[in-house]
């Protein structure tokens, strides 16, 4: 079976400077990816790369279409590019708002992607932004509020529900639990792992913490200096850690 | 004294020529906005220096020219236009729709019918259209370039959700020939219906923002809308109090100041015809 994202020696250079280097992974269908390390250690380089916001200097990133093709991401034209990105794929920012339209409602948030792809019914637009608000949690009545009075809470959840609107089979996120608190992140990482499970969505997160990839992930990959340094099943990682660094990493994290 | 020795229509035939090539690369791809090397003009921005450039580029000695601002003939605006081409191209000017060749407009499009011998020139302040959704110029003309114009929905969406219908009612976006989305200028959409399947040449100048673009005569424009909430123009619940038409775009005007209010046809020649004057 041909996984739905193969990477194959990629690697990204700022100049002299290294942002990943010669990595190669792949991800099937309906399957949580996590990659953790800590800053610097080229996590987001590589989501960004996978996910074509970043050309590569090497290597290459194949994507199986939903026809069936398995292409690479730099043989598509840009126009495919960009219509895959507000279809098939969803992309999850640490700062909300970086992903939502801040100046509109919650409402054309959600709806935008719907019109992207050529929906031209408002009252079919508003029921679907209805109902993927409820699905994440925001009471209905807030749907024609600004973001800007949202919490950071929230306004995840909304980026979220903006995401999932077009049934897409793939979403990054990067450090999606990031400046929120300890609470909200609880509730979001609930709320994201249900989520992942009822839809089938295949995802690739973005961590430095291992206790979002421990409850979101399948499988993990361990970065540190721009290099893939231990990958494998999430708890196997995380319970018999192999690579020196991943030792330090699970055992640096602090047992209440 | 002597009087200043102007080129005909003010610009120098080199610059006619520039603005002439951007009219014509308008006009083969309609909507399409075109750059073009604007001039500085004797008048302030805001004041229609694009359309003035455009006017003079396809001015020619035997053309009349008329000017009129939100419909009028006698507003400041459309006065000193007028006279600045009466002292620099010593033309023709009238005030009737139907003798001009040349008609340069900000804010309305006239009621009379126009013919396929008539260039209608439109003064436009910001002629991009998905200006206040993308600010970035890059990312605006690659959203032309790949026709994504899901945004401008989005816009649509916002009116709807906060008014209950879509309370745009100017500068109202409309698609050209089935492809670019452009902005037609502040002119109310009472006036769009009259872009689409018009015999007149339609020609769009933005002089700060250095753009040109054109409506090709008889090409099809269609205003942007939803299917269940489409398109639809103003109206009014009277007529107008001079000449008493129905179906003309009124201005209201405060008469005075214990709420007394008249309601009149902006476009003064129309009205002043329906009144059988002029």
């Amino acid at each position: 079976m041909t996984p739905l994202l193969a990477a194959e020696g990629v690697t990204k250079s700022y100049g002299g400077r290294i942002g990943c280097s010669d990595v190669s992974m792949s991800l099937h269908a309906g399957e949580v990816l996590a990659i953790v390390g800590e800053s610097g250690s080229g996590k987001t380089t590589l989501l960004r790369c996978l996910s074509g916001h970043l050309p590569v200097t090497a290597g290459k990133v194949r994507y199986t279409l939903r026809d069936g093709r398995h292409v690479s991401l730099d043989d598509l034209s840009e126009a495919e590019r960009r219509l895959l990105m507000r279809t098939d794929w969803g992309f999850v920012h640490q700062d909300a708002r970086d992903g939502l339209r801040m100046g509109v409602s919650a409402g054309a948030n959600v709806g935008e992607r719907m019109m992207a792809v050529g929906d031209r019914h408002y009252g079919r637009i508003r029921a679907s932004a209805v109902d993927w608000l409820t699905r994440v949690e925001i009471p209905e009545d807030r749907i024609d509020d600004s973001p800007w009075s949202y919490s950071g809470g929230m306004r995840q959840r909304l980026q979220i529900a903006r995401n999932l609107v077009t049934s897409p089979r793939l979403v990054f996120m990067d450090e999606p639990t990031g400046g929120l608190d300890v609470s909200v992140q609880a509730r979001l990482l609930d709320l994201i792992r249900g989520l992942v499970r009822k839809l089938d969505l295949a995802a690739i997160v973005v961590t430095h913490d291992l206790a979002v990839a421990r409850l979101l992930s399948t499988r993990m990959m361990v970065m540190q200096q721009g290099r893939v340094i231990e990958t494998g099943l999430t708890d196997q990682v995380l319970e018999d850690p192999q690579a020196p660094y991943t030792q330090l990493l699970v055992s640096s994290v602090l047992q209440v | 004294m002597n009087p200043p020795a102007y080129n005909f229509a003010y610009l120098n035939e080199q610059t006619k020529r520039m603005i002439r090539r951007a009219i014509l690369k308008a006009i083969a791809i309609p909507g399409y906005q075109v750059p073009f090397a604007s001039r500085e003009m004797p008048m302030p921005y805001g004041w229609g220096t694009g359309g003035v450039q455009v006017t003079a580029a396809v001015l020619t000695p035997d053309d009349t020219l008329k000017v009129i601002d939100q419909g009028a003939d006698d507003t400041t605006n459309a006065v000193s236009i007028r006279k600045f081409f009466i002292k620099t191209a010593a033309v023709k000017t009238t005030e009737r729709t139907e003798e001009a060749s040349i008609i340069q407009t900000r804010h309305r499009i006239p009621e009379a019918r126009l013919t396929e011998n008539q260039i209608l020139v439109f003064q436009v302040p910001i002629p991009e259209p998905l200006r206040f959704l993308e600010p970035r110029e890059t990312e605006t003309r690659k959203m032309h370039a790949l026709e994504e114009y899901g945004v401008m929905h989005v816009k649509l969406y916002e009116d709807i959700a906060h008014y209950g219908q879509i309370a745009t009612t100017y500068a109202y976006p409309a698609k050209v020939a089935d492809r670019y989305v452009f902005d037609p200028s502040p002119i109310p959409k009472f006036d769009n219906p009259k872009l689409d399947n018009c015999p007149a040449l339609q020609l769009f100048g933005a002089g700060r923002e250095k753009r040109i673009y054109a409506i090709p005569p008889y090409t099809r424009v269609k205003s942007l809308d939803f299917e269940d909430h489409p398109f639809e123009i103003q109206t009014w619940d009277q007529p107008c109090a001079l000449c008493g038409s129905r179906d003309s775009f009124l201005d209201e005007i405060v008469t005075d100041d214990r709420g007394g209010r008249l309601f009149v046809c902006s476009d003064t020649d129309f009205c002043a015809r329906q009144r059988g004057e002029a």
